[in-house]
Parts: structure tokens; C-alpha cells; sequence
């Protein structure tokens, strides 16, 4: 891991397309980082003077997952530029924070990364018993951690499928959506939901494990083993796979960092860092694991961390339900949520990345400022930096790697 | 299938039955015209049966149960899409070029039928025997790419641009390779005692039959490697997966068809199964031995030919088989009583099928030139036919299921870089091969 | 930035039909000379007049809760050393936080980063305080990897008033910047692209600031580019 050496965006910009011999373009300067200037020379004109095409890539299409709008500025098939138009997802969130009190805004925090619900519950929950002052019971702590390590599996179950059905590959989506779905009956036997779970109360658990909770996450986790191999077999040494991946979007570690970007995506560019390690909360500590990393930060390698992401997971799921206390699973928390006045900036793991919420208290019911830190909206952001150069299935193959959730990246 | 009319009309059918040259060589105009109707029908019954069968097959791979609400097995599926796409609203982009927009599918289709004229589906079994026949096809096969390229000029969009321009590379580069494998099949056709080759379709399965080998086993591996190159660049050709750069429907949304909808839009996948049906029909005459039955060399004598004429007619019976084993699969309620009804009617039909093929099997297992052992002979031709293509429809699918798409310039690539060479120099090892064995 | 929240009291929200008042002021005035900011003993806070429940009359024994901390540490002491009062280190429930006048936004910054090793940009947002004269809280949490350290930066603005980028210290300023834009109208000079980022461009209003209601709209913009009266 280093630090960005970089200056200013100067810098930053001439590291990213390093080693593209993949696809035989040379470089493109870049002018400026986060993409919002379709206005700049392609060097290399030399065979024809010709035009080049700006192309509407969204928000109605197939692999933008969502309504993720791209604006490509084409040179033939190469990518010279990219400008995401983001916000038709826009319901501010954050407005509706400020006039509902803590406890009523907490299901609204699953609509924004709606694949990984229940990570948005445990950070806001986690955050609010911050500014209370209050820490949840250890029973609870192990629950959350179950739920929302089975929310990263699903989360990048999906995105497994998503991501092979971008670069072409159908059936891996199926496969995934099979599997997914036994989390999502544990899902809907916790709590009744599927997918915006609502699982988790400022203070501890909504509600207690189900009889039998226990038995059948583990025979989830021996379900689903083998089943994460299968996929592997489908991709990992697929020639078409990886040459489709391999040296496309690529970003160095200095530039993940300069750009914010956090998660899987960081992590394949082989900083080993992650918040459950670096910062521990809910009942991480307690647990073995390890931290997956990548060298080469380019989508095969962001494909392979989420892929052992996933096991170390298994791995975590199969400690907590080993070891899972008995006790109450609600600490002492007022009826009405009053946090002192004051302000304070939790972060979480999400699958996606940091997830963090920033909330200012006036001592209110409601909060006066509630910010979220959302992962796919930084994330995204690295886009543009990622696709100049590549060619337009690239780009495609690189919005899927980044995993974003239009839920979050517009909340 | 020619078959059924034979019992009302066989005097006349005897007439033709009786020749060993196809209609257009023997100028029977009346015949040729048959035959076209015939294979236009056919074509287009193969096409919907394909549509079924890809997206059941598809949905097996992919652990799902694929359409299965429009009559059993959703067998009636493909007739209900054909009628939707028909009633389906026509609808032209303003901006559009309209004569070029409406004439882009009829191109690809007419390609796509044309081919059809001169393959070999038994000895007599085709419409005409050209004698540049493989050039014929070649040619008029790549003439399809015009259709893609004037549709996605015509769209007057960005999406079907850019997919008529991949596609139009994209055959450009693949024609190369294919022509150059097809070059070798046509140089193994001369090695004979006159040392001359043909281009005549049946000319090339006939030299299979003198040489008693199949192309694709000759000179092993050159024959084989070959066929892998034209196997490769079939798919190219076709646009299908895991090459369907022209369509790719996550980078493209649908290629260059994507301004068309309704019943333009459904010729355009006519003309794509048609293509792929037309170019697995290439690969069976050049490699497989066209018509040929499997061990022709090995296993002959009459007994051996009975038991493999045998073979027609007992595929339909393993498939009437399937279909009432599937009636018994059906849950015992009321609401599948119409569906077991159908599936039963369905299975009866290819049961009748299966012991007509039968009768005409041990009718016609005599060496005399009666119907029942032409009308036999004729059908083991395109049984055998048809089965190797359907092969290679299964692996159409295969493909598809298991395999990401490539990316343009690494499809190119492949083209260039890795199949050119391949296809050249097995050709000139073939040439220096075959000098030294003649 | 704390005890800032107590001196406000949020404004009854304007009902749907008001505009906003807040447009984007045209000449950014720069470098408005900046009070210090000094600690303010902690009072009570007051009661949001725009609550959808009424607040309760106090919980039972409801424990008055932590205060701020000064917070000590060589890196306040060296800044404080450099800068005097100008900076102020801070400490709430473990976090740490410097509060610094606006005139130091873009230096201190980038010392942050190049000598504290605060490589990480984690967000940049903004609070708004109507009540206050600098009505506007400008938020950076950094985070530094090499150190496993977060830390906020707070500083206050006027309306108004605009404030240096850090797109040129973290590229990932880029959005957030745009962002805190968008939703409070709070400019930042040699933003490359400020421009708006969620909501459509020709919208108007800014939406996070307190007096922009929850229902309110751009009815203007629904009508036009949507054709419809009502946007909800």
C-alpha cells in the first residue's frame, strides 16, 4: 500500500491505463480525473481525420444496472471519455432523514443499496448507538454479523451474475440467483423480508432467531460451498473470461486512493484494507479471517477478491453461529431516541465498499443532519479514469466490476 | 417431407425417385419448384422448432424450466411468438431511411434461403447441383452481412451503427479463415485417379464416398483442424455466441436490429437461424460426409445397411417415448388435463411417424429398385443429413450457455491472427501431403 | 463544530408553495474575514419546531450525554503552533475533529495529507445552520491508512460565500464537492466541473438547506420537462 504521490489530479492521471497491451490502443491523455469534460485531443489521429461519436449509453439499458447514465465519446469502438449522469434514482434520502425521527428512518436505509440491505442497517444502527452512547448486546453483535455476512454473500452472488451477463456469459446469473435465494429464505424466516430486511433495531436486533436458525444457516454454508466452486469452474480459468478481464480496468493503488475508491475494488489494486480489520465494529474482532487482496487491480483480479470474499464470509458465518451467545438481544435503549446534541461519522464494510453515515444531532428526535457516505457513489466516480482507452464492451465489463447499486450511488 | 406424398403419387414420385440426378440438373422445372417449397417450409419449420429447442435447452442448462405455459412443454411457444411478432406494431424510426429500413431484413433472409438451393441433402436431394456449388454458397451466405450493415445504416442510431460496422468487419475477417479451410476440404476432392477436384457440393461428398473416409478424419489431423477453423469461423459468421459482437446485448442493447420490432424484426431472426442451419449444412457436406452414414467402410453389407435404416425410424420413437414419458410426469390435476391431452396427441404423432419410417425401413430393406428401397434410401440420406446438423445446433446452444462473449478487437484478433495462420498452413500441408500421396 | 448545532434551532420548513430563497449568488465573495471559532459552553439545545411528533416531555432520567473534548495530540499542537487559534482540535466519543477558519481550508489540507499522511478523502459534506451568521458547516472526514486514523475538518461558511476546492488534494473531491453543491448552493472555486450532479441541471433551489421544505418542488422544471403539474 502507498500513498498517493500525485500533486494534484495531474498526476494521478497519468497512472491509470499502464498496461493495456491488451487492447491495442495507445494512451490518451486525460485532462482531468473525474471525467466531466468530453473536450479533449485523441493524439493519435493519424490514420483517418475522422469524427468521433458521443454515444448514450443509458439510463434504459441492459448493463448499466439501473438508471446509470454514461455519455461515451467514442473514437470508433475506443473509449476517448466518459461522463456519468447519475441521479434519476434521486429521492433524497437525506432530506427525508431530517424530518423523521431515528427509529422511523431506519427502513428508509434499506432502499438505498437495496442488494445489501441489511449492511445499511447495521451502519446506521451502529451509527445511532454511537451518538446514544449505548452499545448493542453480544447476542445481537453475533446475530448482525451473521445476517449481514450472509447479505455480502448474496450481494456478491448478485453480482456474480450480473457482472458474467454483462461480458456475455448467461448462465452464471441463474446459478447465483439459485443460491442467493436460500439467503434470502433465511431473509424472510428472520424477519419477513426478502430484501429491504429491516432487520436490525437502534440497540441491538429487531427480533430473536427463529427455532432452527442456527441449523439451517450452517447447512447453508455447506450448501453453498461447493456451489461457489461451481462458479469459480464456469469462470475463473475461462479463456474468454479472462481475457476479457484481465488488464481491462485497470487502477493502481495510488489512484483507488487519491479517487476514494474502497472495497473489493480497492482491495484487487492490493491495499489490504479493510474496515473490519482496521476498524472493528459489531463482533468482528472476535473472529478469524483474512482480508483478500489482488495485485494487478484490474477486473479479473476484483472478480477473485469478491470470489474469496465470499468463502472468508462462509468463514465468518461458520465461527459466529458457532459461538453465538445466549443473552437479550436489545440493550437498554430509550423508547424515544434523543442523542445528545453532537456529531459523529460511523463507517461500515459494506459490500460495496465504506459505508458511512454522518449525523449531526441538535438533541432532537429527529436528525438535524443525517449524511451517508455512500460506496458506490465514490466508487463510480473511479469509472471514468478505468474505461479511456478501452474499447465500448469494456466499459460495460468495467461498470459491472465496480458493483454499483443505482439505490446508493443516487440515494 | 416428400415422403408423404408418396403414397398418393407413386408413379410420379416413382419418376423422380428413380432419378439419381436433382431436379435442376435434370431440368425438371415441376420438381425444382417442389423442392423449393419444400425446403422453404422446412427451413422455416426448423427454424420455429429451433427457437423452441434453444430456449428449452438454454433453460435446462441454466436450471430453469423454459416456456412451458403455451401448450405442453411449451411446444406450442414458437407459433404464439410468431403470431405476437406479427400482430406486433411496425414501427419505423422517423428518422430512419424507410426504403433501406424495410428492404435490410428481406436481404438477410434472401441470402439466408438462397443457400439452400444447392445443399446436397442426398445424392438427388437438392434443388440443383451447381458446379462452382460451394463457391455459390459461400458467396451468396456472406451476401447476409448486407442486410446487417444496410439495417444498421438505415436505423440512422448509434447502437446499429456501430453493430453493422462490428459485423461487417467481423465477416470480413472470417470469410478469410473459413474460405482457406474450405480450400483444403476442396483440395482432399482431387485426390482421386484423375486428380481433379470439384466445387459441386455433391461432388464433395461423392469424393468422401470414393475415398470412403470423412474429410474431417482425412490426413489426420489436417482434415480435423480444418473443420475446427471452419467450425470457429461458422459461429463468426453467424453471429452467434460467444462472437455475437453485433448484437451483444449488454454493450449494444440489440445491434443493429435494435430500432426493429415486430414482424421485420422476427425476419431477421429467421434469416439468423437460417444462416446457422445453411453453414452447420456447409461444415456436414465438406467434413462429416454429407449424406454418408457413420461407418460406411466398416459396418457395410446389406444387414448393416437394414440396421442402420433401422435408425430413423427408431429416433422418433425414443422421441415419442420421451413425450409420453413426459404425459406420465405430468401432476394428476385438472388443470393439465387439456396439456396431457396435447402432449399425448403430440407423442402419437411422432409415434405414427416412427412406424411409417419403420414400415418403410423392412419394406424397402430389398436391393431392387421399388419405391419402398428408394423412398428408403432417401430417407436414411436426409436422416443422416440432418442429424449431423442438428449437431451442431446443439452446439449453436452449447456455446451459448457456457461462454462469455469476446470483445471486438480480441474477436479480430482470433481471426487474423490465430485462425489465418492455422487455415494457411494446413492448406499448404495438405497441398504438399497430398502431392506426396498421389 | 459541536456545540455549533446547539445555537440554531431549525426554521419551520417552508410548505411546497414557497421558492427557495437561496439562488446561487453570483460573485462569490472569497476570504471573508472569518471570526475565530471558540468553544461555546455546551447549551441546551433547541427543540426542532418542524417535528412530525411532538417531542416528549424528557425521558426518563435521560443521562445529559458526553461533551466535547479538548483533544491534545502532537498534530493539534504542531498545526495550533503554526496556525494559533485559527485551529482548534476537538474530541466527541473518540472522534476526533479540528475545527479551522475558512481562510486555511485549502493549506491545511493539503499539510493533512502530505505531512499527516491523511491519504483518504472519505466524503466532503456540508450542515446548515440558518440561524447563524455563517450559516454553513463544511465537512471533510479524512481517514489516513498508514496511521488507521480518521479525522474531521469543520469549517464555517457564509452564504454565499464560496470556498477553495481540494479536487487538486484529493481527486475524489470531484463528485463530493459537486454533491455539497447541488444539494446547498456552496461554490467552490477551481472546482473543475462544479456543476449539479443529482438533480437535474436546470433545477433550482438546494435542496438540503434547511429552508428548502420537504415538499417543495421546482414546479417550473416538473412542468416543463416533465409536462405534468405535480412532480409527486
Amino acid at each position: 500500500m502507498s500513498a498517493p504521490t500525485g500533486e494534484d489530479t495531474k498526476n494521478i492521471s497519468h497512472l491509470a491505463p499502464s498496461n493495456r497491451e491488451n487492447s491495442d490502443q495507445g494512451e490518451t491523455e486525460r485532462k482531468n480525473v473525474g471525467g466531466n469534460d468530453l473536450t479533449f485531443e485523441n493524439p493519435d489521429k493519424t490514420y483517418l481525420d475522422s469524427n468521433e461519436l458521443i454515444i448514450n449509453m443509458g439510463p434504459q439499458h441492459p448493463a448499466t444496472h439501473g438508471v446509470l447514465r454514461v455519455i461515451l465519446k467514442l473514437d470508433g469502438e475506443k473509449v476517448l471519455g466518459t461522463e456519468c449522469v447519475i441521479g434519476y434514482l434521486h429521492r433524497g434520502v437525506e432530506k427525508i432523514a431530517e424530518n423523521r425521527t431515528y427509529t422511523m428512518f431506519n427502513p428508509y436505509v434499506d432502499r438505498m443499496d437495496y442488494v445489501a440491505a441489511v449492511s445499511n442497517g447495521l451502519g446506521y444502527c451502529e451509527a445511532v448507538e454511537k451518538l446514544l452512547n449505548v452499545e448493542a448486546t453480544p447476542r445481537a453483535k453475533y446475530i448482525r454479523v451473521i445476517l449481514t455476512e450472509l447479505n455480502r454473500i448474496a450481494s456478491h452472488q448478485l453480482w456474480l451474475g450480473t457482472h458474467a451477463l454483462d461480458i456475455g456469459a448467461m448462465t452464471p446469473l441463474f446459478y447465483t440467483f439459485r443460491d442467493r435465494e436460500e439467503i434470502l429464505k433465511i431473509f424472510e424466516k428472520y424477519c419477513g423480508a426478502r430484501l429491504t430486511t429491516h432487520a436490525f433495531r437502534i440497540g441491538g436486533c429487531q427480533y430473536e432467531t427463529y427455532a432452527g436458525f442456527e441449523k439451517e444457516v450452517k447447512n447453508f454454508l455447506t450448501f453453498v460451498a461447493p456451489k461457489i466452486d461451481e462458479y469459480e469452474t464456469l469462470l475463473t480459468t475461462n479463456r474468454i473470461w479472462m481475457e476479457r478481464t484481465k488488464n481491462v480496468g485497470v487502477i493502481s493503488a495510488a489512484d483507488a486512493i487519491a479517487l476514494g475508491v474502497t472495497g473489493p475494488v480497492l482491495r484487487a489494486s492490493g491495499v489490504k484494507w479493510d474496515l473490519r480489520k482496521a476498524q472493528p465494529y459489531a463482533a468482528y474482532s472476535e473472529f478469524d479471517f483474512e482480508i483478500p487482496v489482488g495485485t494487478n487491480g484490474d477486473t479479473y483480479d476484483r472478480y477473485l477478491v469478491r470470489m474469496a470474499e465470499m468463502r472468508q464470509s462462509l468463514r465468518i458465518i461458520e465461527q459466529a453461529v458457532n459461538s453465538i451467545p445466549e443473552g437479550p438481544i436489545m440493550a437498554k435503549v430509550p423508547k424515544v431516541i434523543k442523542p445528545p446534541v453532537g456529531e459523529i461519522y460511523h463507517s461500515i464494510e459494506s459490500p460495496k465498499g465504506e459505508l458511512g453515515y454522518f449525523i449531526v444531532s441538535d438533541g432532537s428526535t429527529q436528525p438535524y443532519r443525517l449524511r451517508v457516505r455512500p460506496p458506490s457513489f465514490v466508487n463510480l466516480q473511479a469509472l471514468d479514469i478505468m474505461v479511456r482507452g478501452l474499447l465500448v464492451a469494456d466499459v460495460v465489463a468495467v461498470i459491472g466490476t465496480i458493483d454499483i447499486v443505482l439505490g446508493e450511488v443516487d440515494r | 417431407m416428400p415422403n408423404m406424398i408418396a403414397i398418393w403419387m407413386p408413379n410420379f414420385i416413382m419418376s423422380y425417385l428413380g432419378s439419381t440426378v436433382t431436379p435442376g440438373e435434370a431440368g425438371s422445372q415441376f420438381w425444382a419448384l417442389i423442392y423449393v417449397l419444400i425446403i422453404f417450409a422446412g427451413v422455416s419449420v426448423a427454424v420455429m422448432s429451433m427457437n423452441w429447442l434453444e430456449r428449452k435447452a438454454l433453460a435446462h442448462f441454466q436450471i430453469r424450466l423454459g416456456p412451458m405455459r403455451v401448450g405442453p412443454h411449451g411446444l406450442l411457444q414458437p407459433i404464439a411468438d410468431a403470431l405476437k411478432l406479427m400482430l406486433k406494431e411496425d414501427i419505423i424510426p422517423s428518422e430512419a431511411d424507410q426504403f433501406v429500413f424495410w428492404v435490410a431484413p428481406l436481404i438477410g433472409l434472401l441470402a439466408a434461403f438462397t443457400v439452400y438451393t444447392v445443399i446436397p441433402f442426398g445424392p438427388s436431394q437438392a434443388v440443383s447441383d451447381m458446379n462452382i456449388g460451394i463457391l455459390f454458397m459461400l458467396g451468396v451466405s456472406s451476401l447476409g452481412v448486407l442486410g446487417v450493415v444496410v439495417a444498421g445504416w438505415a436505423s440512422n442510431s448509434h447502437y446499429p451503427l456501430i453493430g453493422a460496422l462490428r459485423s461487417s468487419a467481423q465477416m470480413v475477417s472470417y470469410e478469410v479463415a473459413m474460405g482457406l479451410a474450405v480450400v483444403s476440404a476442396i483440395l482432399m476432392t482431387s485426390l482421386n485417379e484423375k486428380g481433379t477436384g470439384t466445387l459441386s457440393m455433391i461432388g464433395i461428398v461423392r469424393a468422401q464416398e470414393q475415398q470412403g473416409i470423412w474429410f474431417i478424419f482425412k490426413f489426420f489431423p489436417l482434415g480435423l483442424i480444418a473443420f475446427i477453423v471452419f467450425a470457429i469461423a461458422m459461429i463468426a459468421e453467424t453471429n452467434r455466441a460467444p462472437f455475437d459482437m453485433a448484437e451483444a446485448e449488454s454493450e449494444l442493447t440489440a445491434g443493429y436490429h435494435t430500432e426493429y420490432s415486430g414482424l421485420r424484426w422476427s425476419l431477421f431472426m429467421l434469416a439468423e437461424y437460417a444462416a446457422m442451419i445453411a453453414v452447420s449444412s456447409i461444415a456436414v457436406t465438406l467434413w462429416l460426409g454429407g449424406w454418408m452414414r457413420p461407418f460406411v467402410r466398416l459396418l457395410h453389407g446389406p444387414s448393416w445397411d437394414f440396421i442402420f435404416s433401422l435408425f430413423p425410424g427408431l429416433t422418433f420413437l425414443g422421441l415419442a417415448a420421451i413425450a409420453f414419458v413426459g404425459v406420465l410426469r405430468m401432476p394428476a390435476h385438472s388443470f393439465f388435463k387439456i396439456q396431457k391431452i396435447g402432449l399425448e396427441a403430440f407423442g402419437g404423432l411422432l409415434g405414427f411417424i416412427a412406424l411409417m419410417l419403420l414400415v418403410i425401413a423392412i419394406a424397402g430393406r430389398s436391393q431392387d429398385p421399388s419405391i419402398g428401397s428408394r423412398l428408403n434410401e432417401s430417407i436414411g440420406y436426409i436422416y443422416w443429413f440432418l442429424l449431423k446438423v442438428a449437431v451442431f445446433m446443439y452446439l449453436f446452444i452449447w456455446y451459448r450457455a457456457t461462454w462469455p462473449r469476446y470483445r471486438f478487437d480480441q474477436l479480430m484478433r482470433v481471426g487474423w491472427k490465430v485462425l489465418l495462420p492455422i487455415s494457411l498452413a494446413v492448406l499448404i500441408v495438405t497441398a504438399i501431403v497430398g502431392v506426396l500421396v498421389a | 463544530m459541536a456545540e455549533d448545532a446547539k445555537t440554531p434551532a431549525p426554521p419551520p420548513p417552508p410548505e411546497g408553495e414557497k421558492k427557495p430563497s437561496a439562488e446561487m449568488p453570483a460573485a462569490p465573495v472569497s476570504n471573508a474575514p472569518v471570526k475565530p471559532v471558540a468553544p461555546a459552553p455546551p447549551a441546551k439545545p433547541a427543540v426542532p419546531a418542524d417535528s412530525t411528533t411532538p417531542p416528549k416531555p424528557a425521558a426518563p432520567a435521560k443521562p445529559t450525554g458526553p461533551v466535547p473534548l479538548l483533544w491534545s495530540s502532537p498534530l493539534v499542537e504542531k498545526y495550533r503552533s503554526q496556525y494559533g487559534t485559527a485551529l482548534e482540535g476537538q474530541t466527541y466519543l473518540g472522534q476526533n475533529y479540528l475545527t479551522v477558519k475558512s481562510e486555511l481550508i485549502p493549506n491545511i489540507l493539503r499539510l493533512l495529507r502530505d505531512e499527516e499522511q491523511f491519504d483518504y478523502c472519505v466524503d466532503i459534506t456540508a450542515v446548515h445552520y440558518p440561524k447563524r451568521e455563517k450559516q454553513f458547516d463544511v465537512v471533510w472526514i479524512l481517514y489516513s491508512f498508514p496511521r488507521n486514523e480518521r479525522l474531521r475538518v469543520t469549517t464555517q461558511i457564509a452564504d454565499g460565500a464560496s470556498i477553495p476546492s481540494s479536487v487538486s488534494i484529493w481527486p475524489t473531491a470531484n463528485w463530493l464537492e459537486r454533491e455539497v453543491y447541488d444539494m446547498f448552493g456552496i461554490q467552490f472555486d477551481g472546482h473543475p466541473d462544479l456543476k449539479r450532479i443529482l438533480l437535474p441541471d436546470g433545477w433550482k433551489g438546494f435542496p438540503l438547506r434547511k429552508d428548502y421544505g420537504i415538499l417543495q418542488q421546482d414546479k417550473e422544471w416538473v412542468q416543463i420537462n416533465l409536462g405534468i403539474e405535480s412532480g409527486q
